[in-house]
């Protein structure tokens, strides 16, 4: 049994080095339903001293005691948002891994909706500016026959084999 | 022995030397017509790989002879570290990660070098000369803020060593693989920047190009993968992307070469988008060249990132200004003057093609802001913020839904006017499959997941059923006779057969995710020798743990007996590894792959009582991630041994006979 604690305890200093695992049992509440909230609240917070990673990944001592605080928030009867509110204005913005929308951050929300409406607008300008062209350019020749058509996609499906 | 470092040092120099003459005299060859000047590009380029080679071949030494009086060396390695380690751990810092970069780019100039006989002499010139351009400016660098090559004046008698997450087969081929990819996009940029400096582009060009650019995409593809699958099982919590602005500074060309290979094709065949695919070209590498400021500038500090050196950074953003800047400056002043062609109706194979790019760019656009949208704020307001996954899930996955659904009706529409409602009719076939899959999975899930989980499986499976109807159509299987069926399947193309195989891999890696993200089941516990965790049908018992000895590290391991419905099918042992030589550790996550799925057991603290704490999940579908890409890039490198693209030569023009439709998109 000695040898045993001896062996225990040099484990225990020796994986004390070698990090953790993100969520510990000790931390997880009774109330399923409350740790399933804790749990999706601790995907959106940002561990302020890692690269990135969410609270509920990271197996700093910061993240680890950010999610003890959510816990107890939620025990304490807060709603969600209470507890983002609540990190927030003890973290800063910086907490969160989705940022909120705002005069600063609208650029980043719209931007990639903007690239494509852009992309959009720019096909929409050179589809009618090469149908024109080619409206002026040319006498376009009468429209195909159905036939003719077919037989048109037949053989380009043909080429492209 | 003793001059190693300096002859590695001294042959980067000569291939400085040899990168300046490259990127110079081909130039004046071009412009002056004057063949002898042309031809002095290929041989130097050649060369030039040669002396970068042997620069990374004695770093190389220095490393395998644990020569600690190289700085590099010192500060990365160890003698009592196992030999591929010392190897891998050449690229495993900022300096030799450099090195290897530029070796890859002299590869690739020495590859076209060697078989690109049958491109014109003056593309040829103007390629390698603009591929020496790139090479000058990262050599220059390497010399001037990234010498691997340094002494140290007294040497010490043993190394610090590599950060122990490094230490991993995941790290001996991860970076060469990305690099590759990252690196190997030069070459589009190289041939685009050399069409526009020429002024002449036609659908030969798209041909010449897009077998490079397949290539630097099926390497990008297995990089991105393979890191994917490490992370995977490094870090210890069951995540395999984490939009890591190192992540994403790999991803963001990856989804722009995936648009590049789609509009080259329209080029290739159709001689339209001619313009927009060599501004593709252009982006494509200039997001490589922002992915490698991002990671080796120590603009991030992430656990990808080990140097940070702010003359550095300076030196890559000069880099990096110089590239993009004048690629986009030629471009303007140049693009205007090229001629477009090949006409199409919106709705045709082409325009399915435009559409695929346009929600591709937007994709990547999504994945460019979120990663240097913080970066910049910090940078002029001092304000910082955080932007995550949650992030990039609202606004990349919407933009690539629509991809999705589009991608079984491009291959099926005909070029110049498809015929939606006949292309519609043909995908009856997956669309049931789809819709089935739909009706079983929410019977499965008796309403009670999300709702969106069974459509998202029904959409993986319509773009796997979408494949496999384009080569049933093709192949008129279920209409002709079998014989004949299987005569015109082995009559495909090649392309055709690789094409179709990398669509159906996308819909492979999608259910991996979809299956991994909503079925994965997790339990936390803290267990005693003896006692048993059960997740699913598996049960796991704890048998024991036992300290053991590595090469350069400790590892307590900890032995569980499996069993699936009381019967016994393996063990599994976690471990967690302790290096003195750094006095840090990693985590050793043990995996049990059940078909496509796995059983994923990390460890975490030992308590004072004896107790363990574990992580278990069961992971659903979570190998068919991987799976799909090792599949996409079989489909690339099928599509690469097609004899068209294999043999590069144009076929004679047939589009003559429509003058009327040319001058136009």
């Amino acid at each position: 049994m000695r040898r045993l604690l001896a062996l225990v305890l040099l484990l225990s200093a020796l994986v004390a080095s070698a990090g953790a695992l993100a969520v510990q049992p000790d931390e997880i509440l009774p109330d399923a339903t409350l740790e399933a909230r804790a749990r999706a609240l601790s995907k959106e917070l940002r561990c302020m001293v890692c690269q990135n990673q969410s609270i509920d990944d990271s197996d700093a001592p910061l993240a680890r005691d950010l999610r003890v605080l959510v816990r107890e928030r939620l025990q304490a009867g807060d709603s969600d948002h209470q507890v983002i509110d609540f990190l927030v204005s003890r973290y800063g913005e910086f907490v969160l891994l989705k940022p909120r929308f705002s005069p600063t951050t609208a650029l980043l929300w719209l931007g990639p909706a903007a690239l494509l409406l852009v992309g959009v607008f720019a096909l929409f300008v050179a589809a009618r500016r090469s149908r024109g062209e080619s409206a002026a350019a040319t006498a376009e020749p009468a429209k195909l026959t159905p036939a003719e058509a077919a037989r048109l996609a037949e053989i380009l499906r043909g080429d492209n084999k | 022995m003793l001059m190693i470092a300096e002859l590695g040092h001294y042959a980067l120099v000569l291939a400085l030397g040899l990168a300046l003459v490259q990127a110079v005299v081909p130039l004046v060859g071009a412009r002056k017509n004057d063949p002898a000047l042309m031809a002095v590009a290929a041989p130097t380029a050649v060369a030039q790989f040669c002396f970068i080679a042997l620069a990374f071949a004695a770093l190389t030494i220095c490393y395998v002879r644990s020569d600690f009086s190289v700085i590099n060396v010192f500060e990365n390695s160890h003698s009592a570290k196992p030999l591929v380690y010392k190897i891998s751990g050449v690229w495993g810092n900022h300096e030799g990660s450099m090195l290897l970069w530029v070796l890859i780019l002299s590869l690739f100039g020495a590859l076209v070098a060697s078989f690109g006989n049958n491109l014109p002499a003056r593309l040829k010139a103007n390629v390698l000369a603009v591929q020496s351009w790139i090479a000058v400016a990262f050599v220059l660098f390497i010399l001037v803020t990234s010498n691997p090559f340094l002494r140290i004046p007294e040497a010490p008698f043993e190394g610090r060593d590599l950060n122990p997450i490094l230490q991993d087969p995941g790290l001996a081929v991860h970076p060469p693989l990305l690099y590759v990819g990252y690196v190997g996009l030069s070459i589009s940029f190289s041939f685009a920047i050399a069409a526009l400096i020429d002024g002449r582009i036609d659908a030969a060009w798209a041909r010449w190009v897009r077998p490079w650019t397949l290539l630097a995409w099926m390497f990008l593809t297995l990089g991105i993968a393979m890191g994917s699958y490490w992370a995977y099982y490094t870090l210890g919590w069951g995540g395999w992307w984490f939009w890591d602005p190192v992540e994403n500074a790999s991803f963001m060309p990856w989804l722009a070469a995936t648009a590049l290979l789609h509009s080259a094709l329209v080029m290739e065949k159709r001689n339209a988008l001619k313009i927009w695919t060599i501004l593709l070209a252009i982006l494509a590498f200039s997001l490589s060249l922002i992915g490698t400021f991002l990671v080796r500038s120590g603009v991030l500090t992430s656990v990808h990132t080990f140097a940070s050196d702010p003359s550095r950074g300076f030196f890559i953003l000069l880099i990096l200004v110089l590239f993009i800047g004048g690629a986009l400056t030629l471009f303007a002043v140049r693009a205007p003057l090229l001629k477009q062609g090949g006409l199409f109706a919106p709705i045709s194979r082409e325009g399915a093609l435009v559409l695929n790019n346009l929600f591709l760019v937007a994709a990547c656009g999504a994945v460019f802001f979120g990663t240097l949208y913080p970066l910049a704020l910090e940078a002029l307001t001092d304000k910082k913020i955080s932007v995550g996954a949650p992030f990039f899930n609202l606004t990349f996955g919407p933009l690539f839904v629509p991809l999705l659904i589009a991608v079984p009706f491009g291959p099926l529409l005909a070029w110049k006017r498809g015929d939606l409602l006949g292309v519609a009719q043909r995908l009856t076939g997956a669309a049931a499959v789809a819709a089935i899959a739909v009706a079983v999975i929410f019977a499965m899930e008796g309403g009670g997941g999300p709702i969106l989980v069974p459509f998202a499986i029904g959409l993986a499976l319509f773009v796997m059923a979408g494949a496999v109807t384009e080569l049933v159509e093709r192949t008129g299987l279920l209409k002709v006779p079998f014989g004949t069926a299987f005569a015109r399947a082995r009559g495909l193309p090649r392309s055709t057969w690789g094409g179709a195989l990398a669509h159906f891999g996308l819909g492979i890696t999608l259910l991996g995710i979809i299956g991994e993200t909503q079925w994965s089941v997790e339990r936390i516990a803290e267990l005693k020798p003896g006692q048993t965790i059960s997740i699913r049908r598996y049960e796991l018992t704890f048998d024991r743990m036992a300290m053991r000895q590595g090469p350069n590290y400790r590892e307590l391991a900890a032995h569980f007996t499996v069993r699936r419905l009381g019967e016994e099918i393996g063990v599994m042992e976690p471990g967690k590894r302790t290096f003195p030589s750094r006095g840090s550790g990693t985590t050793e996550t043990a995996l049990m792959t059940r078909g496509f799925s796995q059983l994923y057991l990390s460890l975490g603290d030992l308590n004072p009582d004896g107790s363990l704490a574990v992580r278990l999940y069961y992971k659903p579908l979570v190998l068919l991630i991987w799976l799909g890409a090792v599949v996409m890039v079989i489909g690339g490198a099928l599509s690469l041994s097609d004899r068209r693209l294999r043999v590069g030569a144009p076929k004679p023009a047939k589009a003559k006979a429509k003058p009327a439709l040319a001058p136009a998109e």
